[in-house]
């Protein structure tokens, strides 16, 4: 058990301090020293054969994977400096230069790459700030529903009984619901705006997390070192955060990355609905909307929003894949 | 089998409860559901009669229990806008909804099931990855995208098929395409692993062995025993067909239960959004149990567990 754990190539979730840490408890304090050292204070391994690297190293051979991850850090980086990027301000308006079909140039020589809107913005420039909106809900709400997740599946899976039970029938009264009309009646009533779309979409997303966490408790729960941390009468929180949950972890990884995409798409069908976060900001799915009165003469309003909704959680996907199969080739989400 | 099935519709049951509870809160999110279902400008008088009339002033616990005897009875209240029982609106507009949501599901498995069988016996074929790759876009595409490209495409350019409305066949195919794509992609997707599980088995090898020729050792022995998990998804891809017709009867203007309910939240017709959020997921869990009872059929070690 020991030796695996130690195996640079091992399931990386493994390697963690608890099965370190119970080879030193176990060990009796006769033995030989120098045995117990050599498992604990393994010399530090070069930068190249770190768990880590090595994961991503195996991650960017397969290729869709890597087409997965360039195009996540694109829109991460167009997220975080759109202000740098952008050719114009997202929210200016020229009513002279509206709805001009791609590659533009105006008066002064600009090019407005994907032309423009209906008021004259440009669109290139809301489409890079649009992404801010959908990356920071995509992020925020995959925090809450991952935590509110974890600790239900890691409650659920551990103590099983009772507790499980009232938790996986919450979990059905959850999944009866559908997504998108639950939560434009919820955001109908509270009114829209960036924190209830977050609230909104993380708090009714927890039910896949728990049931993969919970799943892979229940079968952590029966291994050695969880029944020796038992046995050395560790309390059932402590088992729980530095036993079980860290090998849970993996598992939950896989399924934030890949639920980061649905969120984008619910986010941006709120927003196509009228319910997202409001105008003028500029959001993927308001432009949508936006674009689709004018389908008929400037086609280019609905159809590049759309485009990097598609690109971006395309790239999301890919990129969850790839994780899954080089982490866990087991999970089924 | 039969404790199974009394277990199974115990559980349903305390689903619907539960959908009824949620329902039940909508209304109460804000804390004052007299505001919500008056006009911004009403007086505090007004507010107070309609509280006193719809009783929001007793305890929670009990209007909850009103509220869900109603339910029972298929009463939700009147329609704020349309003055109807708000259950009569909805269920005259659930076969419009059913019978998109059917198209849907029917072009996913007419489509997605063979096109899975054929990748998964091509494997890493041409076929296979053009398969595969419309798979992945048919995953990453939002419905309101798609079901708006469509009417680019076929309606405005080509003119071949009606943007709007509901009638005959003409109008059901761009909203059935749109709403049934991403089930499509899922259920190939499922079918050609499942496949590629089966076709390794040591009895898929055994038919081959003894002669059987190809053909019936795919669509027979293998596709047979691939179907169990294709069954499991039609029961929870329900629930993604019901939820994308709200999207995709906004865009076509189909009349159904998604439309209303989006109308519904802005017109503030509250009965009416807790009667469609109700009826809709409780078709979820009725028709998640009937899947599961047929399953049983499909694989009997499931009577015993």
């Amino acid at each position: 058990m020991l030796g695996t754990a130690l195996a640079p190539l091992g399931n990386p979730s493994c390697i963690r301090s608890p099965r370190l840490r119970l080879a030193k408890l176990v060990a009796p304090p006769t033995a030989a020293p120098a045995a117990v050292e050599s498992i604990a204070l393994a010399p530090p391994r070069p930068f190249a054969e770190r768990e880590w690297v090595l994961l991503l190293s195996r991650l960017i051979r397969r290729r869709t994977a890597l087409f997965g991850l360039v195009v996540v850090l694109a829109v991460l980086l167009a997220a975080v400096f759109a202000p740098l990027i952008a050719p114009f301000d997202p929210l200016a308006q020229d009513i002279g230069q509206r709805l001009k079909e791609p590659g533009w140039q105006d008066a002064q020589g600009r090019i407005h790459p994907l032309g423009t809107d209906h008021l004259g913005r440009d669109i290139l420039s809301r489409i890079i700030h649009g992404s801010r909106i959908a990356l920071s809900v995509g992020l925020s709400a995959v925090l809450i529903s991952g935590v509110l997740g974890m600790a239900i599946g890691l409650v659920s899976g551990y103590f099983s009984g009772r507790v499980d039970d009232i938790f996986m029938r919450l979990a059905d009264v959850q999944l009866a619901f559908p997504f998108i009309l639950l939560a434009i009646a919820v955001i109908g009533v509270l009114g829209p705006s960036l924190r209830n779309i977050i609230i909104v979409i993380g708090v009714s997303s927890w039910v896949v997390y728990a049931r993969v966490v919970r799943g892979e408790v229940l079968s952590i729960r029966e291994r050695e070192f969880v029944q020796a941390a038992v046995a050395l009468g560790s309390r059932d929180w402590r088992i729980l955060v530095r036993h079980v949950l860290p090998n849970a972890f993996t598992p939950w990884l896989v399924v934030a990355t890949l639920d980061m995409a649905r969120v984008i798409v619910i986010e941006s069908a709120l927003a196509f609905l009228g319910l997202g976060v409001q105008p003028p900001t500029p959001t993927w799915g308001g432009m949508l909307a936006d674009g689709r009165v004018y389908l008929s003469t400037a086609w280019w309003l609905a159809t590049f929003p759309g485009l990097a909704i598609l690109v971006t959680v395309l790239g999301i996907n890919l990129f969850g894949d790839g994780l899954r199969d080089t982490l866990d080739p087991r999970l089924t989400v | 089998m039969k404790a199974y099935l009394i277990r199974r519709l115990w559980q349903s049951i305390l689903v619907l409860l539960g959908v009824s509870v949620v329902v039940f809160l909508i209304l109460h999110l804000t804390g004052d559901p007299a505001a919500l279902l008056l006009p911004p400008d009403a007086t505090a008088e007004d507010l107070a009669k309609l509280r006193e009339a719809l009783g929001f002033n007793d305890p929670v616990v009990v209007q909850y229990l009103r509220f869900l005897r109603g339910a029972v009875q298929g009463n939700f209240g009147e329609s704020l806008r349309h003055g109807e029982p708000a259950m009569t609106l909805v269920a005259e507009r659930l076969p419009a909804t059913f019978q998109l949501a059917g198209a849907g599901l029917a072009i996913a498995l007419a489509l997605g099931i063979p096109a899975g069988i054929i990748s998964a016996v091509r494997r890493n074929k041409p076929v296979d990855y053009i398969a595969t790759v419309i798979a992945l876009l048919g995953q990453a595409m939002p419905t309101f995208w798609l079901g708006i490209m469509l009417i680019l495409i076929f309606s405005v350019r080509l003119g071949w098929f009606p943007s709007s409305g509901r009638g005959d066949l003409e109008h059901l195919v761009l909203p059935a395409i749109t709403l049934g794509l991403f089930t499509t992609a899922r259920i190939t997707r499922l079918t050609r692993s499942g496949m590629l599980e089966v076709l390794g088995q040591d009895y898929i090898r055994t038919a081959r062995a003894k002669g059987v020729s190809e053909p019936p050792v795919v669509w027979k022995h293998a596709l047979r025993n691939a179907s169990i998990p294709i069954v499991t998804i039609v029961g929870i891809e329900l629930g993604t067909l019901l939820g994308g017709s709200v999207i995709t009867e906004t865009i076509f203007a189909w009349p159904g239960v998604g439309r209303l309910s989006v109308q519904a939240i802005f017109n503030r017709d509250y009965p009416v959004v807790q009667a469609a959020v109700f009826l809709l997921a409780s078709t979820f869990v009725i028709v998640n149990f009937l899947v599961d009872i047929g399953y049983t059929y499909l694989d009997p070690r499931i009577r015993f567990r």
